[in-house]
């Protein structure tokens, strides 16, 4: 077990040093305007200058080498547009706590709202008019159909013309953070929905439960007590790809009701081609997902005995 | 006898042409008959009258909502192509001074934006530039999706490379990757079809890959390699059936998202120019009128046809996967 979970963690660093590595290598094909804020008044004597104290001027390995070091001492970098001469880090620290807070937020109540759901579904397809397995296939259908960024701009156009919540969030006042977190819950909703309602189905078709339904156990517990229980487990898995969705949605929808988290900052970055801040904050981005999917093997290796460490197995 | 089932007036028939052939006396060379020899017989088999096609077909059709998003599909698709071909279609970028923000109305269908352009054939331009790049990811991710999964199950020595490769990559969220490469290049359709095809086909290598690990060493397919059969024919014939329903899904699933990671790039500040009109183009534009009640059409039209041409990819493309999976076909 500890054999395994190392093995995954060195993939991870891995992953992680080849992602930085192409990520860096990539964005210095970047025209060099990105780091300067008046370049079109600069001359080239200035604009050398400006590079040799970044730098910028040094080949590529070399600068791959001094990136590596600052980042083991914690040091990203300057921002050169957004805030001039801030370290990013300072930038990005202030809006981690809020955009954690929302995703996390969000996190919760999807789970909180889809595993009900799920089971109503299951539940329902036992029924005769199976009217709640309908209506939430429905509903799961469109969230899914529909692509994110267009439901969270319906969301916002009902919340704020017909509800007349505010268009804009103050972190103050929490009734406002209420459409951003419905907005990034929602996917997530859909999504534990759909693969509970799946996982119940099939494991109610199963031996114990129709034992359990001949022995005249209530239809309430069997559904909460063995069908729950059993079709819990695979849903472990899913938990890296909602962390994802909720970070990528996280994007749109931190600009969208002008949060001042990473999402927003992110955007504003880019149209404003701050080189080193788009850096630090993709490569972030990258380092979450993969400890989220990190944290997901290893939870689905603990509650899944099943699963063996390491061995190859099966048709080859 | 109506009321029995076809198996008991078997029996039934057998039994009756038994007792009749019981009841007459027989010399003993009447025993048995020389049957004559006949080469055909030792063709025909159990022959069941089974298409592959003809019963995906037949199960797709039978789904009455999946047959309606697939014609209101198909009609928007080939309206979006036949459009600028009609008579009195304006090009899409032309500016009527004077007629900005106008309600849509009998001049303009729905009506003019904030510059005075036609957003009846803004919109359609845009569908038909989302569509085709939605076609071209969903295409790309198919093709090589396919190529390489195929390359990645049989060729046993490219196992390890392409699993450890697959590992590494896999892991990073796709919308990273098109910020990352539409940050970098210069932004366009063709940018943004690159940036989104570089990944999105690891799923479906994977896919194929699996599927072909787990199908190559059935006994069917030895039997059929020791009989000679080439290999491509193995892969066509034994391997794709298992393989349409899953990779028509993916490409129906393809479009949509694509579309939609157009709209949000371009949101962003990464998408296409405005000078080529794309959903996200006018989505974006019309985002600024959502608190103004009598502009923002100019948000929901875009918004209606886009979540129109998702859902009928999503649900044509679900309804065609069941259809097309062989599980599914009651003989």
């Amino acid at each position: 077990m500890a054999k395994y979970i190392l093995k995954r963690l060195l993939r991870s660093l891995l992953t992680l040093f080849i992602i930085i590595t192409i990520v860096f290598s990539l964005l210095r094909l970047m025209p060099v305007e990105g780091y300067f804020q008046n370049y079109e008044k600069m001359t080239s004597t200035q604009v050398e200058l400006g590079l040799q104290k970044l730098g910028l001027d040094q080949p590529l390995p070399v600068q791959l080498l001094n990136f590596y070091k600052g980042l083991l001492q914690g040091d990203l970098g300057v921002s050169n547009k957004y805030h001039r001469n801030v370290p990013v880090l300072e930038i990005i620290a202030e809006k981690i706590p809020v955009s954690m807070s929302i995703g996390l937020t969000s996190l919760c109540i999807a789970l909180a709202v889809g595993l009900p759901l799920g089971i109503l579904m299951a539940r329902s397809t036992r029924t005769r008019l199976k009217i709640g397995d309908k209506l939430g296939t429905a509903f799961v259908v469109l969230i899914q159909a529909v692509p994110a960024a267009i439901y969270y701009l319906v969301i916002q156009f009902f919340g704020t013309s017909v509800l007349h919540m505010p268009l804009r969030v103050s972190m103050d006042q929490p009734v406002t953070l209420i459409l951003p977190v419905l907005s990034l819950a929602l996917g997530n909703i859909a999504y534990y929905a759909m693969w509970l309602r799946r996982y119940m189905v099939d494991e109610s078709n199963k031996d114990y439960v129709r034992l359990a339904r001949a022995k005249g156990v209530p239809a309430a517990d069997i559904s909460r007590k063995h069908i729950f229980r059993n079709a819990f487990v695979p849903l472990v898995q899913f938990i890296p790809t909602s962390v994802i969705l909720t970070l990528m949605g996280s994007l749109y929808v931190e600009s969208l009701y002008s949060i001042p988290g990473m999402g927003g900052l992110l955007v504003t970055v880019i149209q404003r081609q701050d080189n080193t801040v788009v850096q630090a904050l993709v490569l972030f981005y990258a380092a979450i997902s993969i400890l989220g999917l990190l944290v997901g093997d290893i939870l689905m290796a603990l509650v899944d005995p099943r699963i063996t460490f390491g061995k190859k197995g099966g048709a080859r | 006898m109506p009321s029995l089932r076809y198996k008991d007036r078997k029996t039934e028939a057998l039994s009756q042409s038994v007792g009749k052939t019981l009841s007459r006396d027989y010399k003993p060379e009447e025993y048995f008959e020389p049957a004559p020899y006949d080469p055909s017989a030792g063709e025909r088999g159990s022959y069941t009258n089974y298409s592959y096609w003809g019963s995906t077909l037949r199960a797709f059709f039978h789904n009455p909502v999946a047959v309606f998003f697939l014609v209101l599909l198909v009609g928007m698709v080939v309206f979006t192509i036949i459009e600028p071909l009609l008579p009195y279609a304006p090009e899409a970028n032309t500016i009527y001074k004077g007629d900005t923000n106008l309600a849509p109305c009998a001049q303009y269908w729905f009506g003019t934006n904030s510059i005075g352009q036609d957003l009846w054939s803004q919109i359609w331009s845009g569908t038909r530039t989302s569509l085709f790049i939605g076609f071209s990811v969903a295409l790309v991710e198919v093709v090589m999706g396919v190529i390489v999964g195929v390359l990645w199950g049989y060729v046993r020595k490219l196992d390890f490379l392409l699993t450890e490769l697959y590992n590494v990559f896999d892991n990073v969220p796709q919308t990273l990757v098109v910020i990352i490469i539409s940050y970098i290049l210069r932004p366009g359709v063709s940018t943004m079809i690159f940036a989104m095809c570089l990944t999105s086909w690891l799923a479906t290598a994977r896919f194929v890959r699996n599927q072909v690990v787990i199908i190559r060493d059935r006994d069917y397919n030895l039997a059929s390699r020791c009989l000679g059969t080439p290999a491509w024919r193995i892969m066509l014939k034994n391997l794709l059936p298992y393989l349409v329903s899953i990779l028509t899904l993916r490409m129906a699933l393809a479009i949509p998202a694509a579309i939609g990671n157009e709209v949000f790039i371009t949101y962003i500040g990464l998408g296409v120019p405005l000078e080529v009109p794309t959903l996200g183009n006018l989505i974006n534009s019309g985002q600024t009128f959502i608190n103004e009640p009598t502009l923002n059409y100019q948000l929901f039209l875009p918004v209606l046809i886009l979540s129109i041409v998702t859902i009928s990819f999503y649900v044509v493309g679900n309804a065609f996967a069941d259809a097309a999976d062989p599980k599914n076909h009651v003989n």
